[in-house]
């Protein structure tokens, strides 16, 4: 083409001279969004002193049963809310709700994971003036749920003994992710002769986690009182913190 | 399947930058996928031409850039390339490492035709 006067353009080729393609480096998470949205729960939970854990397991790895056993046991110790992921029904929330303590339900539909916007809004719907512990039970599944910051303060991941003893290896960024590892149905552990508790923490710690592996049966309420003691002293750090650093009222606030 | 929903956030965050440069269109996104992300970079290639259409990106292609996992040893020092389920120091073999890559989930770049 004509260098002077561009005699040669014709409407096919005017774009490679008009549009020169400009590369804007960005440098940013994928999950942007979803991560504000997360840190904006979590500082809703830290002004109000509230404990938050965000449950993870494959379905059907007793969630829902050691949630129903905690309350049981600690109703009277802290006041919890419980937020149930599911694709459909109410079921769980509905078992939660026989305990005496509320439940909001989240039904995703078809997708696979809870995230922020969506406990957000669940969060609408309480006063956490009235809460001191929420339990937040995702969808059962051990892929998606991992790459989805809630704004909680711990995962809680869940690994029970009908499932191969080398799930951590199989699932590495979602038990990576776990600050305790809870092995349930160990009740069951005699007839399953093929799991085997010391493979399972060895799988575990290969993933360079130093998390908690804790051994119980909300079925048959054994070694439950270890997990107690975990969520206590999770609880009374958030405590602590709450009297060390005291938010700024409303007025001095310069980001809201 | 959650790389629907990354990749709509992609899109979400490429569109933004495009009209930020007055871009009609963007011609490629850069993406860097880590192992240890949780995301499966040929589920999220699978996944973009869907949550593309009818957006600026359209006709954007989706490079995907994927880096080993890489660990720093805090006890020998030693910096060794790992499995994702294997995340002891190669060296040492202890477990308090730090991961120096394999784990980002992150937009590089966009690159956009301007007018």
């Amino acid at each position: 083409m004509c260098d002077t006067c561009g005699c040669t353009l014709t409407p096919g080729n005017a774009h490679l001279v008009r549009a020169a393609p400009t590369t804007i480096p960005v440098l940013e998470n994928l999950l942007r969004a979803n991560n504000d949205q997360a840190a904006h729960n979590r500082v809703h939970f830290e002004a109000h002193g509230v404990l938050t854990l965000n449950f993870m397991s494959s379905p059907g790895a007793g969630k829902t049963l050691l949630l129903e056993a905690t309350i049981a046991a600690l109703k009277h110790e802290f006041r919890f809310l419980v937020i149930e992921g599911d694709l459909e029904t109410e079921n769980d929330a509905a078992r939660i709700r026989r305990h005496g303590v509320p439940a909001i339900q989240i039904t995703t539909g078809s997708a696979c994971h809870l995230d922020a916007h969506l406990v957000h809004r669940a969060l609408h719907q309480v006063d956490l003036r009235d809460v001191d512990v929420v339990l937040i039970e995702n969808v059962g599944n051990l892929v998606c749920p991992a790459s989805f910051d809630l704004g909680q303060h711990h995962h809680v991941a869940l690994l029970s003994t009908t499932e191969g003893d080398d799930k951590p290896a199989k699932y590495p960024v979602l038990f990576r992710a776990a600050d305790v590892v809870l092995l349930t149905k160990t009740d069951l552990l005699p007839v399953l002769d093929d799991f085997d508790a010391a493979r399972a923490e060895l799988y575990l710690r290969a993933l360079a986690s130093e998390a908690p592996l804790l051994a119980l049966s909300a079925k048959r309420n054994l070694g439950l009182e270890a997990w107690f003691d975990w969520l206590r002293a999770r609880h009374a750090a958030v405590q602590d913190r709450r009297r060390k650093f005291r938010p700024l009222p409303a007025t001095h606030r310069v980001l809201d | 399947m959650h790389e629907l929903s990354i990749c709509h956030s992609l899109l979400d965050r490429a569109c933004t930058v495009a009209s930020e440069h007055s871009a009609q269109r963007i011609l490629a996104i850069t993406v860097r996928i880590g192992p240890l992300s949780g995301v499966e970079p040929q589920l999220l290639a699978q996944a973009f031409p869907m949550a593309s259409a009818g957006t600026a990106a359209e006709a954007a292609s989706l490079v995907i850039e994927t880096l080993p996992v890489r660990l720093l040893c805090e006890k020998c020092g030693a910096e060794s390339e790992a499995l994702p389920n294997r995340l002891l120091c190669a060296r040492c073999g202890d477990h308090r490492t730090r991961i120096t890559s394999g784990d980002e989930l992150l937009m590089t770049s966009v690159k956009l035709e301007t007018a």
